[in-house]
């Protein structure tokens, strides 16, 4: 036997990794990934063994292309604004601009401070409401313990709640 | 701010990062077209013999399936695990055949003129398509006929199965193929089809 059909596979988990990748990425490089986990995953497909998990096979692939995405940013000597936040590392994302408005609401801007957590925070948190995985799946994709897979996605949020706590402080 | 807050606004659905997904779809198909990673391409059809499915690879259309919503993910799922589950809607590889179906049913045309793929079929049963392709617009075989053209005049009842199992009818015209005394046989359409495409063509003829 083999796998589904590959466009079952696109209409059953395209909008997941779409999700997920949007969360770690923004938009448009999200876009370029999307297009690159489906590209890499047809290649490989007709090797997929049957009764693989087909979602968690593509969130493997779509997990590499947003870290090739993470590290060819990281060394870009300028970053460019996305569609929707600032890149990481400019002056509008260290202050939290994008926390506010103009940016289709507040859980955007909140993403883009996602962006800015250290790489396996972000990664954590973004499969851990991007995609709701278990901490033993968000383990396996960043081969580390379900623990620790735990600790970054407690470690994220603690980060996020005092960034946005302090904001909330009058001045 | 809280971590309930927090968690909650986190998991807050955003239609928006979903809004491209059918464009980025679209793209996806030319790309992988491209690329050549496309094995099995499909698309359906509306047609008076109701929803059509139909597929092809490179070689050519390799299947016609008739049939309803139920029946696409069944067929698909089959094709996948006997062509390629490299498998992607893709309709313009099919706008020929979809054209000449058309034409056909509205009593246009009388021959179809699109490779074929006939790998879903083998052996005796590959033979007897073969023959069936001469089968003339308009005109009948009898089970027994088809089964002496194919070099094997017993093999009436592989003759039948061969005919029910035929990939791609219509364009191999199966529904020509009737029982001695003159009665319809079967018809993966359903004998209503059948009798509706010999209605068609006679009066077409």
């Amino acid at each position: 036997m083999s796998p589904p059909p590959f466009e079952v596979a696109l209409d059953e988990h395209g909008a997941v990794v779409m999700r997920v990748l949007h969360r770690l990425l923004g938009r448009a490089d999200a876009e370029d990934a999307w297009q690159d986990t489906f590209i890499a995953a047809l290649r490989a497909y007709p090797r997929l063994c049957d009764g693989s998990d087909v979602r968690a096979w593509l969130l493997t692939i779509a997990h590499r292309k947003a870290i090739d995405r993470f590290r060819a940013r990281a060394r870009q000597p300028l970053p460019v604004a996305d569609a929707d936040g600032p890149a990481p590392g400019t002056v509008e994302a260290e202050v939290g601009v994008t926390a506010t408005v103009d940016l289709g609401g507040a859980s955007v801007g909140l993403w883009s401070r996602v962006r800015m957590l250290p790489e396996k925070q972000r990664l954590a948190v973004g499969y851990r409401f991007g995609a709701d995985l278990s901490y033993a799946d968000i383990a396996s994709l960043l081969e580390c313990s379900p623990a620790a897979a735990r600790r970054s996605v407690f470690e994220g949020l603690r980060t996020l709640r005092h960034q946005l706590t302090e904001e909330e402080l009058p001045t | 701010m809280t971590t309930d807050a927090l968690t909650r606004d986190l998991r807050a659905v955003d239609d928006a990062e979903l809004a491209r997904l059918p464009e980025l779809r679209r793209n996806l198909v030319a790309t992988a077209d491209a690329a050549g990673l496309v094995d099995v391409a499909y698309r359906t059809v509306d047609s008076p013999a109701g929803m059509l499915l139909l597929a092809a690879t490179d070689d050519g259309v390799v299947k016609i399936a008739f049939g309803g919503v139920d029946d696409v993910a069944t067929v698909l799922a089959e094709l996948a695990d006997r062509l390629s589950p490299r498998l992607l809607l893709m309709p313009a590889r099919l706008d020929t055949a979809a054209r000449q179906l058309d034409e056909y049913f509205a009593g246009r045309r009388r021959q179809f003129d699109v490779p074929l793929d006939l790998r879903l079929s083998h052996g005796f049963r590959a033979e007897v398509l073969h023959e069936l392709r001469g089968v003339r617009y308009g005109t009948t075989v009898s089970y027994t006929q088809l089964a002496e053209a194919a070099g094997r005049p017993r093999a009436v009842r592989a003759v039948g199965s061969a005919c029910a199992t035929n990939p791609i009818p219509i364009i191999v015209p199966c529904h020509r193929v009737l029982r001695t005394d003159g009665s319809l046989g079967g018809y993966a359409g359903g004998l209503p089809v059948k009798q509706a495409l010999l209605d068609l063509e006679a009066t077409a003829a």
